[in-house]
């Protein structure tokens, strides 16, 4: 798993292209969402709700694999997979996990964008 | 939706997408990640296109409603009604017209893909977006929408013109209608199908009764189909009416009738027809049949006669060719005579499968005593088409001999034309020599009495005293033939053979007529003089098998038909001249001259 980039530059630096003077509203944008998002994560975690846990993850995932956070996607699908079959055993850490990778995403993403 | 060249459905969806740029297409994007959004509308909006954004599915309804976007491109889950329930209500909104919704989607599984595509999802977009692909997709949808709605113009275009020929045909019918009204096809004993729409596909049948008595039926298929086939049709309704009505024979009806076809018709377009015409007095019937399907006469007595085409059809010959020569049957009370156009034996089956002549054979050879040829043909058919109702380029007519119909005058209700006539005239009119044998002064010599105003309701009366005179002077006067050959088959050819014979050599006769009207108070008198060059009563008895008898039929028959509708019925000379004295008066008067 730790072969899997953190940003993908090239389909950040494609993004930068079409957004053109936007591309910092829309990190902005998926950064202000995905918080909201987490925090959909862990209260479909702390409830109990595995359905509610798979449809945020799997649209988390899509916002991240659609912007060029392809690790951070990857672990949505984990927890995506978790709450279809489920099992939400697993999901504290995982989430943990997410919210990790996440501030190192922002963090990243605030570079990239300067 | 603005196309490359909205105003040009010949511009091929092809050209459209190889100027893709030019092509602007209205998408309307829902998606609840306001991220993602942001990418897909940018990535459209760079592509030339106008995008419209909604963030759940409610409102994407609402937005669809209003903006009646082309495209729609949808994630599939979303708060506040899924995607799978707004494209179903999109896909309802849109009726018949084509609106492609496509999914967006991350990865999801088979089962969910397929989810998509059951709610009426027309392809999936997946994340992350290419634009590559993107592009590939909204112009091939662009090219499916543009295919679509030139084959919806078309539609639109066909039903279009659909309903209008139909509505000129509505009221070509109607124009029709006053031309060729159905005359007298209503009498008991007539029966006939022929479909209301049967003059656009060519058909026609009229009947009119004729002035002194007895039927015409004519029956036409002109080649061809819709208004070239009917335009045909009004010129043989006027003829056949107007003439009819005049009391001109069936001969002179066939005559105008090819000659004003092969004026007006252009080359290959003719008309296959037949001319019927039932004798109230004499017992006969003609036909001719020019192109139409066998004929039949089905005799009371069982005996089944097939009336063969034995003509070109009208408004091919040109007149000096044209024959005019009509089959004659004696017939009896109670006989048929049925006619069809080839739409009757070429109906076909489920299997494709012709009807055919010989079940029309079959049908009439099975009928038993008291079937009407008509009901077991149609029944027939029926039965063979597996069709309630038969096509409309059919038409069948069965006219049963000797019932019903009779003497009407038709005249009664014929208008009165607007110019009014003389009151008081007399002439003479003589046919003489070879116009004995090809000419038929009845039509003229009617048509000088019917200048009188009032007496031209009166038409059938004048009309049958003028040719029970002509005919009387001409064949038992002129001709010295005797009406009793025809009260066997043998005598009845015979008769007409010798009348054919002796016509050829009329030289030195003649027939004269000779009318004074003179005008009474709302009344008049008509005097008709006719005199021919026979030899009378008394000399008649030494020629040849004629003797009293002729004088006996006359005496006994055609007398009896003068003098019930004349006041005086006198003969002079040595009995080859009669003197006629008819009264009239008009109707608001009270009694008639009957």
């Amino acid at each position: 798993m730790n072969d899997i980039p953190r940003l993908d530059e090239e389909a950040l630096a494609e993004l930068q292209d079409v957004m053109e003077d936007e591309f910092g509203v829309l990190i902005e944008t998926y950064l202000a969402d995905s918080r909201t998002r987490i925090s959909g994560l862990k209260e479909a975690a702390d409830t109990g709700d595995a359905e509610r846990l798979r449809k945020a993850a799997h649209s988390l995932k899509g916002s991240c694999i659609n912007i060029g956070v392809p690790k951070l996607g990857n672990l949505c699908f984990e927890l995506e997979v978790l709450g279809s079959e489920g099992r939400l055993e697993g999901a504290e850490r995982l989430l943990t996990a997410v919210e990790q990778e996440f501030e190192e995403v922002a963090r990243e993403l605030e570079n990239f964008n300067q | 939706m603005q196309m490359c060249d909205a105003s040009s459905p010949s511009l091929t969806s092809s050209s459209c997408s190889a100027f893709a740029e030019a092509c602007t297409v209205n998408l309307l994007i829902a998606e609840d990640s306001h991220g993602d959004r942001m990418i897909l509308a940018a990535l459209l909006r760079r592509l030339g296109h106008q995008v419209y954004e909604a963030s759940d599915g409610l409102e994407a309804v609402a937005m669809f409603v209003k903006l009646e976007p082309d495209i729609v491109l949808m994630d599939a889950l979303m708060p506040t009604m899924s995607g799978m329930d707004a494209a179903r209500r999109i896909k309802a909104l849109a009726g018949t017209r084509f609106v492609p919704v496509i999914f967006i989607t991350s990865l999801a599984s088979e089962r969910e893909q397929a989810g998509c595509l059951e709610a009426g999802g027309d392809d999936f977009l997946l994340k992350p977006y290419s634009r590559v692909i993107l592009e590939a997709k909204i112009s091939a949808y662009s090219r499916m929408l543009n295919l679509h709605r030139s084959v919806m113009q078309q539609r639109d275009q066909i039903r279009t013109q659909n309903e209008q020929m139909l509505s000129e045909q509505r009221l070509a019918r109607r124009v029709f209608d006053n031309v060729a009204h159905t005359g007298c096809l209503d009498a008991s004993n007539i029966r006939y199908h022929a479909s209301p729409l049967s003059i656009f596909n060519g058909d026609v049948l009229f009947a009119a009764e004729r002035p002194g008595g007895g039927t015409l039926i004519f029956m036409g298929d002109f080649t061809g189909h819709g208004l070239p086939a009917a335009i045909g049709a009004m010129p043989v309704a006027e003829v056949f009416y107007g003439m009819a009505a005049k009391g001109f024979g069936a001969a002179d009806l066939l005559t105008e009738i090819n000659q004003k076809l092969r004026n007006i018709l252009p080359v290959g377009m003719f008309c296959c027809g037949a001319l019927f015409e039932a004798d109230g007095k004499q017992g006969s019937i003609r036909v001719w049949n020019g192109g139409l399907p066998d004929g039949w006469l089905v005799r009371v007595n069982g005996e089944r006669v097939a009336i063969p085409s034995m003509h070109l059809p009208l408004g091919v010959q040109p007149p000096e060719r044209f024959d005019v020569t009509m089959e004659l049957f004696p017939a009896a009370t109670g006989d048929y005579v049925v006619l069809m156009t080839d739409g009757f034996p070429e109906s076909c089956d489920a299997q494709g499968e012709r009807f055919g002549e010989d079940s029309v054979r079959q049908v009439l050879e099975g009928l038993d005593a008291g079937d009407h040829p008509f009901d077991a043909l149609m029944a027939r058919l029926q039965a063979f088409t597996g069709h309630p109702d038969p096509a409309d380029d059919m038409t069948l007519c069965c006219l049963e001999v000797g019932i019903g119909g009779g003497v009407t005058d038709v005249a009664e209700s014929t208008p009165e034309s607007a110019l009014s006539g003389s009151g008081s005239w007399h002439c003479v009119y003589e046919v003489r020599d070879r116009a004995l044998a090809d000419f038929n002064p009845l039509p003229l010599l009617l048509h000088i009495c019917m200048e009188v105003p009032g007496l031209r309701r009166k038409s059938g009366d004048v009309y049958t005293i003028l040719s029970e005179l002509y005919s009387n002077a001409l064949e038992h006067g002129v001709l010295k033939l005797s009406s009793e050959w025809k009260k066997t088959a043998e005598g009845f050819s015979l008769y007409y053979e010798e009348r054919m014979r002796r016509l050829s050599d009329t030289q030195g006769h003649y027939v004269r007529f000779t009318l004074d009207h003179e005008p009474r108070v709302e009344a008049g008198r008509l005097r008709i003089r006719c005199e021919d060059s026979g030899q009378g009563f008394e000399r008649q008895e030494n020629t040849m098998g004629a003797r009293a008898a002729s004088v006996h039929e006359y005496a006994g028959r055609g007398m009896g038909i003068l003098k019930r509708l004349a006041k005086e019925v006198s003969i002079c000379g040595s009995g080859n001249c009669i003197e006629i004295v008819y009264d009239w008066e008009f109707p608001a008067q009270g009694a008639t001259s009957q």
